[in-house]
């Protein structure tokens, strides 16, 4: 026999299925099968903390930018990585976890992010690759998540999207101004490429056959399509972007053909991958130690604003 | 599910006004110590592109909703209210400026 | 199109640009309108450099995102400023950024003061946005053109930074007794700092009607700053005005350390173009 509560479920669980075959949006108060709410929050939170993450690296060169218009470039750029992560987190709260509870889980090293921003940026022209291969590889995977099934997160991505077609085309441009400068010039960008091909095209994920929580995400229509088939579409992109430039993409065994796309590519190195995504990477200490430190150090500023707010209040509600 | 740990500061949600004429339509929301450093955030956070021109912040507590669970019968009442809506009434079809 | 697929359309938006610097296509009209320029360039791009390097620091990230909109607001007044003072002998504003050593720089010592912790960074926001407020409300009227039009847009944003900065101050000083002493504390570190700002010299004195004279703006900045500490029931704090001689390039001992992190790439490849 079943419960009242069981039917309600049942009916609820109906109602949800329908929504998703229907192409609907699932909305925050709507009931959703607490599975799609975990993986919902890990992979939201997860992005939030990449962009979050994701300032360090281009940060650090702030204060070294080589004209004062990349500086102000470089700027914007990050400054809007804050603004992404701000969007995430806000989607990720209406689904009933806290700002707090996500930092914490990300200063205590209990969540992951994405593991590209555990490699150092020794270079500037380190600014040109990661716009042009990081966030385009970070652009493909976003554009489809424009679509996912919960309309926070889809609302999210979209703005976060159109603001990211910035920070790919000025990554493109420092390329392009090394590649026509001096030949020392060009051999930093060369270099640069070179070291973030590989890891930018990880970013996609584990391949199909070895990724475990994709079919589920794939029938919940938070994803769309399968991390090599995302991966391919993202390489066919770069191949005429790369001759544009005058790079040459450190793979030999790729082929490309005009009309068919990718028809071939090297393996990538999964053990280098899951080595960084384990905490072994070269900067994973140092950049949660950064956040942590922020953190720690911003709280005795929260607490004073606390505070006077609720010195500010207090006499209203008395009057009241 | 853990307790909210060290932050002190309220959730808002935030709404902006892209342009004279238009509502202001819900953007996201943030986190502020009071209202005034709220408006100012917002301000910082969803109009860095001159996407508004005025910004409502409200704390996210605040925030009444209509029961989710009763959402079927709480809207059922506007279903079948068809002479509510202007294409109900046919026979003024064609008559000019109605 | 359904609704949903409305909702999750990405394009890149077309829209008319609007200029990037204010003033940019005049040329300064004499050396002594140039260095004015430059000094006022300098203050402001040595301030832009400091905010900069809080950027995922901050304490929270709302706080990331609003000191970078100052610094990049700054850095635009910078670039405006520096672009206008290169354009008398030829040089641009990155050659004036990053191929000048320290004696060249006119930057006050209130902007080369370390970030120290938020509240040292807000009580030299707070200094300097006053400042800068009552400096750009007047130059706005200067009988120079390019300076009046770079003068008109700097106003908007420095009220903004000012506004930001007050409200820091009045929580940090009516928050929790640990705010309230650092807050007092910043304040008079920063305090020796404000005396250069507002001092005359014999380039202020040729520059009649183009230059705002910084004696003249005392009084608009010492009612701002009395208000604003009465409010937040802080003394003004009373200090010995330090020496500081940035306007003849005698400067504190941090510039040399700013400079040489902001020039280290520019100078190691010279003639680049980025």
């Amino acid at each position: 026999m079943t419960s009242p509560a069981d039917a309600h479920d049942a009916d609820a669980q109906r109602a949800f299925d329908d929504l998703i075959a229907n192409e609907r949006r699932i909305e925050p108060r709507d009931w959703m099968p607490e599975a799609y709410r975990k993986t919902l929050i890990r992979q939201i939170s997860q992005h939030a903390h990449s962009e979050i993450i994701g300032m360090q690296p281009e940060g650090n060169w702030i204060t070294r930018a080589p004209s004062l218009k990349r500086k102000a470039i470089l700027i914007a750029k990050v400054q809007d990585e804050a603004g992404h992560g701000l969007y995430l987190y806000s989607a990720a709260q209406t689904l009933g976890i806290t700002r707090d509870e996500m930092t914490d889980q990300l200063i205590d090293g209990r969540a992951r992010y994405s593991s590209i921003f555990n490699y150092p940026t020794p270079t500037w022209a380190d600014m040109g690759a990661i716009g042009w291969l990081v966030d385009g590889a970070a652009i493909c995977n976003q554009v489809p998540l424009c679509r996912a099934s919960y309309g926070p997160y889809a609302r999210a991505m979209v703005r976060i999207c159109k603001e990211e077609s910035f920070h790919q085309r000025q990554g493109f441009e420092i390329l392009l101004a090394l590649m026509q400068g001096s030949p020392e010039q060009r051999v930093m960008a060369q270099d640069a490429v070179d070291r973030w091909y590989w890891p930018s095209l990880a970013m996609f994920g584990p391949p199909d056959d070895q990724s475990p929580n994709s079919a589920q995400s794939m029938a919940w229509k938070i994803k769309r399509f399968s991390n090599d088939e995302l991966r391919r579409r993202f390489v066919g992109m770069l191949v005429p972007q790369a001759e544009a430039l005058g790079v040459t993409l450190p793979d030999p065994d790729l082929r490309y053909d005009a009309d068919q796309g990718v028809t071939a590519m090297g393996e990538i190195d999964w053990d280098d991958f899951f080595a960084v995504l384990r905490g072994d990477g070269p900067c994973n200490a140092e950049r949660i130690q950064r956040r942590r430190t922020a953190h720690e150090e911003g709280a005795w500023v929260r607490e004073a604003a606390a505070a006077y707010a609720a010195k500010q209040a207090a006499p209203r509600t008395e009057a009241a | 599910m853990t307790e909210p740990t060290t932050n002190p500061w309220p959730l808002w949600e935030v709404f902006v006004r892209a342009n004279r004429g238009l509502s202001h339509v819900h953007v996201g929301s943030l986190l502020a110590p009071d209202a005034e450093m709220a408006v100012r955030n917002a301000r910082d956070l969803y109009t860095r592109r001159g996407e508004g021109v005025s910004i409502w912040v409200v704390r996210a507590d605040d925030v009444t909703t209509s029961d989710p669970d009763a959402k079927d019968a709480f809207f059922e009442t506007a279903a079948g209210k068809n002479y509510r809506h202007a294409v109900y009434y046919t026979a003024s079809e064609g008559v000019p400026h109605l | 199109m359904s609704t949903a697929d409305a909702a999750a359309h990405v394009t890149v938006e077309s829209l008319r640009l609007s200029a990037e610097l204010a003033g940019s296509d005049s040329r300064a009209p004499s050396a002594d309108v140039a260095a004015y320029a430059l000094r006022l360039g300098d203050d402001a791009l040595i301030l832009s450099q400091q905010l900069g390097a809080w950027i995922s620091r901050a304490p929270e990230i709302e706080e990331d995102v609003a000191l970078g909109n100052i610094a990049l607001d700054l850095l635009g007044h910078a670039r405006a400023l520096l672009r206008y003072a290169g354009s008398w002998d030829g040089r641009t504003e990155d050659d004036l950024a990053y191929f000048r050593d320290e004696a060249e720089f006119r930057s006050c010592w209130l902007v080369e003061q370390p970030n120290g912790g938020f509240a040292q960074t807000i009580a030299r926001q707070f200094v300097a946005a006053t400042f800068m407020v009552e400096l750009y409300a007047r130059l706005r009227t200067s009988t120079d053109a390019t300076l009046a039009a770079i003068a008109e847009k700097a106003a908007k944003e420095v009220d903004y930074h000012r506004d930001h900065a007050v409200q820091w101050v009045l929580r940090l000083a009516g928050g929790t007794a640990k705010s309230r002493r650092r807050m007092l504390r910043a304040l008079n570190d920063v305090w020796p700092y404000v005396d250069e700002l507002f001092r005359d010299d014999a380039l202020i004195d040729r520059l009649d009607g183009t230059a705002v004279r910084p004696s003249e703006l005392r009084d608009g900045f010492d009612t701002v700053v009395s208000t604003v500490l009465g409010e937040a029931g802080v003394p003004v704090p009373d200090v010995h005005p330090s020496a500081a001689g940035g306007r003849n390039g005698e400067h504190s001992v941090w510039l040399s350390g700013i400079l040489a992190e902001m020039q280290v790439l520019a100078r190691r490849h010279p003639g680049a173009r980025w």
